[in-house]
């Protein structure tokens, strides 16, 4: 049976009218919801100075809607403070929540000796019963508070505020006031009831602001070395920052702290010492970014870890940041080192995948950053979208001026940041900066992923369950990237599918090595005959015709 | 058995109304039980001569699951039965969280098995219904008979016309019925006149004026139903007769909840303006 009514190629997607697409998408649609629908789903086009068309985004999700996104609470307790070690995460709520964000990403850690804290292997939780609803959990929530104090003594606990307690109002920030006075040790709160915004966006925003108003700039040493830098939006998935950190240090690179991939609470204390931000997943923690930028003078900028080609240029870029000529050759021969390897991989796996279609749509920046490593091995990314980004991180930052803020943002605060009196140090002159700026290092900018894609193809955002399946119906992609609320959806539909929140059983994905483990992973998956094998040879040809052997 | 639940404005006296009402049903000799639905606990206290019962949240609480039926009832007056939901401290918590645990506790427990051979269930719930949990009288075919305590003031006819609203929704779902209102009287210009509209207008009747009467006080500063201390007294006489009433009562319906502009122009109609 051959498979080229099973698959589509580059060359005859060419033929399908992505216009026409999207409106089979939103015909089944009633009329008010087509419209809403209509407004996030756009047919890419790029102009000349790379403008791109208006996408709805970080918008409510419509009621009925089978969509991808997760709530405030999973984002600020499962995705940004999940990964650091050394601090104690107390769920405040059913025990649900707090076992269905522990370790769920995959988040990885190692501490650098026997002797340091990991509490990752546990899990905290108030397990609140109906009684503690009825009367009210802040004895629970202390009680909690104490005993994992006698029994760990950490340097920092932390409070989630889950659905429940938003509506008891049970006070957490009052709670951890007082502990924090009667312990010692730093204690503080999130208010990140799962229902507040549209996704889990704003528990992002939420960590953002709490982090930074409660550990950052607590500790005025911090590593030592020469380059200085943070890395922001790296969640340590399968292992993605001991290979980022791995370049890193063979670039002569100090890493200061990672927001929060393989964390520490010193790390975030002390992040105000570095020279450099540097972003990943922009959506995530850009707000991180920009408070330390206008409190401690530090500067930002874009980089990308994921694909080869794009570590490189981040490696690059760090480097024409600190004009260093000796850290611009060490970054090279690093680059040189690890390229052929790398090379010899994606040349032989691009053999077999040359042409092959993809289609992501995940996260609020890996939709975007992994169609760098697909296109390394000559696959072509057909249509993408974010589950909860921002219109910012489809066209740019240019545009935000233009976002329109709603109550919904509105409902999450926005701090308003002014310089540190004592700590805040232009890290270059205004001047050099914008040198730098005028030699095409791009500043506290990102350009979003629509710049990046090819013309017609598709962008949707927060896309459905019904969207999904019609999409692969018409396509018929090779890979398809999503989460696991997708995944067996997706793979009932005889198309591979690939996990990129959590990389299913795999990575690390990022770096040189990464991206090694990745083309490699998309090999095995893409040309794999299982999935020719989902349907039955009857389902195909119902028919059969057959003689005797012996006649 | 007949479930009634008593709602209306706080302050407007619905647990003493309620409690007086139970009283003369139990010297009717029905066997009646009074479930308060109220945080603070304090629906039973005329019957029970004091506020000395646990209630089920706090026995809940103190006990584990290990409850027992007796730990949570006392008898009162003429043996009516009287169980208080209870609930947190004002601003702590969620109380109707809490009335929704109790009740469905009650339940369970069996209080309201046909063993118990119960004739009446009261609920009397607190002021407004604010959120679900103070509906939950009234939802799942618990009480299926509403009455409401309303006097000639303004904020109490309203707050009786929202009620209505509530009970509008939970009949198409849970088949639970308007039997009337009570007018528990403040003495105001036109009351009677002025709640017979009213209750007319929702498509109901006033079951039963109440007028006012400063025994009623003297009774409940000896923590009794004016029944039980003063028997003879003709207030005491009145709360029989809506005991009476009630028992007869065959007039159960969905209620018409009025617009706040046409309940405006009743009170304007009743001389309230001028």
């Amino acid at each position: 049976m051959s498979s080229t009514c099973e698959e589509r190629t580059e060359l005859e997607c060419e033929y399908v009218d992505p216009g026409e697409v999207k409106q089979e998408l939103i015909s089944r649609y009633p009329t008010k919801v087509a419209r809403k629908r209509a407004k996030q789903i756009v047919v890419n086009e790029v102009g000349e100075c790379g403008e791109v068309p208006e996408i709805g985004a970080n918008t409510r999700t419509i009621p009925g809607i089978i969509t991808q996104r997760g709530c405030t609470y999973a984002g600020c307790k499962g995705v940004i403070l999940g990964p650091t070690r050394d601090i104690v995460n107390i769920t405040h709520g059913p025990i649900g929540c707090g076992f269905y964000s522990w370790l769920t990403r995959r988040n990885q850690t190692k501490p650098e000796d026997a002797r340091d804290e990991n509490f990752m292997t546990y899990c905290f939780s108030t397990d609140m019963q109906d009684e503690d609803i009825v009367f009210g959990g802040e004895k629970k929530l202390k009680a909690a508070i104490q005993e994992a104090y006698d029994i760990f003594k950490p340097k920092a606990i932390s409070i989630f505020a889950t659905c429940p307690v938003g509506l008891i109002g049970d006070d957490i920030h009052a709670v951890a006031r007082e502990m924090k006075e009667k312990l010692g040790i730093n204690i503080f709160g999130f208010s990140c009831e799962g229902y507040r915004g549209v996704s889990q966006s704003a528990g992002h925003h939420i960590a953002n602001n709490g982090i930074f108003t409660h550990v950052v700039g607590g500790k005025d040493e911090g590593k030592e070395g020469k380059f200085k830098i943070n890395l922001l939006g790296e969640y340590n998935i399968g292992g993605d920052a001991f290979e980022i950190d791995r370049v890193l240090e063979d670039c002569g690179i100090t890493l200061v702290s990672t927001f929060s991939g393989n964390s520490t609470y010193d790390q975030f204390a002390s992040a105000h010492m570095a020279d450099l931000n540097t972003v990943m997943c922009h959506r995530s923690i850009n707000y991180v970014a920009d408070m330390m930028e206008n409190k401690y003078g530090i500067p930002w900028i874009k980089v990308n870890f994921i694909g080869a080609e794009a570590t490189a240029k981040s490696l690059r870029k760090i480097a024409a940041y600190f004009e260093d000529e000796e850290l611009t050759a060490r970054v090279e021969e690093v680059i040189a080192r690890e390229l052929p390897a790398v090379e010899k991989v994606r040349d032989e796996v691009r053999s077999r995948c040359e042409g092959k279609l993809a289609m992501l749509f995940v996260g609020g920046s890996r939709a975007h950053s992994y169609q760098e490593l697909f296109r390394e091995i000559g696959m072509k990314t057909i249509a993408a979208g974010y589950e909860f980004a921002h219109r910012d991180d489809y066209e740019g930052r240019n545009v935000l001026p233009s976002i329109k803020v709603d109550a919904d943002s509105r409902s999450i605060e926005d701090l308003e940041i002014h310089p540190d009196p004592q700590r805040y140090r232009l890290r270059k002159p205004t001047e050099a900066l914008e040198e730098l700026r005028s030699k095409g290092l791009p500043l506290k900018e990102y350009e979003g992923m629509m710049a990046e894609m090819a013309e017609k193809t598709l962008v949707v955002d927060d896309i459905s369950q019904y969207e999904t399946e019609k999409l692969i119906e018409i396509y018929k992609p090779n890979i398809f990237c999503a989460g696991i609320k997708e995944k067996y959806v997706v793979q009932k539909q005889g198309v591979p599918m690939k996990q990129l929140h959590n990389y299913d059983y795999g990575g690390p994905y990022a770096g040189f090595k990464g991206a090694i483990n990745f083309y490699e992973e998309i090999d095995r998956m893409v040309n794999s005959k299982v999935w020719s094998y989902l349907k039955a040879p009857w389902q195909k040809c119902p028919e059969l015709s057959a003689r005797y052997a012996c006649d | 058995m007949r479930k009634i639940a008593i709602y209306g404005k706080g302050g407007i006296g619905k647990s003493t109304t309620t409690q007086n009402t139970v009283a003369g049903l139990a010297e009717m000799g029905r066997k009646v039980m009074v479930v308060g639905c109220d945080p603070k606990a304090d629906s039973t206290r005329l019957l029970l001569g004091g506020l000395s019962q646990s209630t089920v949240l706090d026995t809940l609480r103190n006990e584990g699951e290990d409850v027992e039926l007796e730990d949570i009832r006392r008898k009162g007056f003429s043996g009516a039965i009287c169980v208080e939901s209870g609930g947190p401290e004002p601003g702590v918590g969620c109380a109707g969280r809490g009335i929704i645990t109790s009740v469905n506790l009650l339940e369970q427990l069996g209080a309201y098995a046909d063993s118990e051979s119960l004739d009446y269930v009261f609920y009397d719930v607190l002021g407004d219904v604010v959120c679900g949990g103070f509906a939950m009288p009234i939802r799942e075919g618990k009480a299926q008979e509403i009455y409401i305590v309303v006097s000639g003031e303004m904020m109490a006819m309203y707050a009786a016309n929202n009620i209505c609203k509530g009970i509008v929704k939970f009949a198409e779902a849970g088949g639970v019925r308007l039997g009337g209102l009570i007018c528990n009287s403040r003495n105001v210009d036109n009351e009677r006149e002025m709640i017979e509209t009213l209750a007319e207008k929702l498509g109901t009747q006033m079951i039963h004026f109440v007028p006012r009467e400063n025994m009623v006080q003297r009774a409940e500063i000896n923590r009794k139903t004016v029944i039980e201390f003063e028997p003879g007294h003709p207030q005491a006489d009145e709360y029989r007769a809506l005991a009476r009433k009630i028992e007869n009562n065959e007039m159960h319906v969905i209620p018409k909840p009025m617009t706040t502009d046409d309940l405006e122009q009743l009170l304007i109609d009743h001389g309230l303006a001028g």
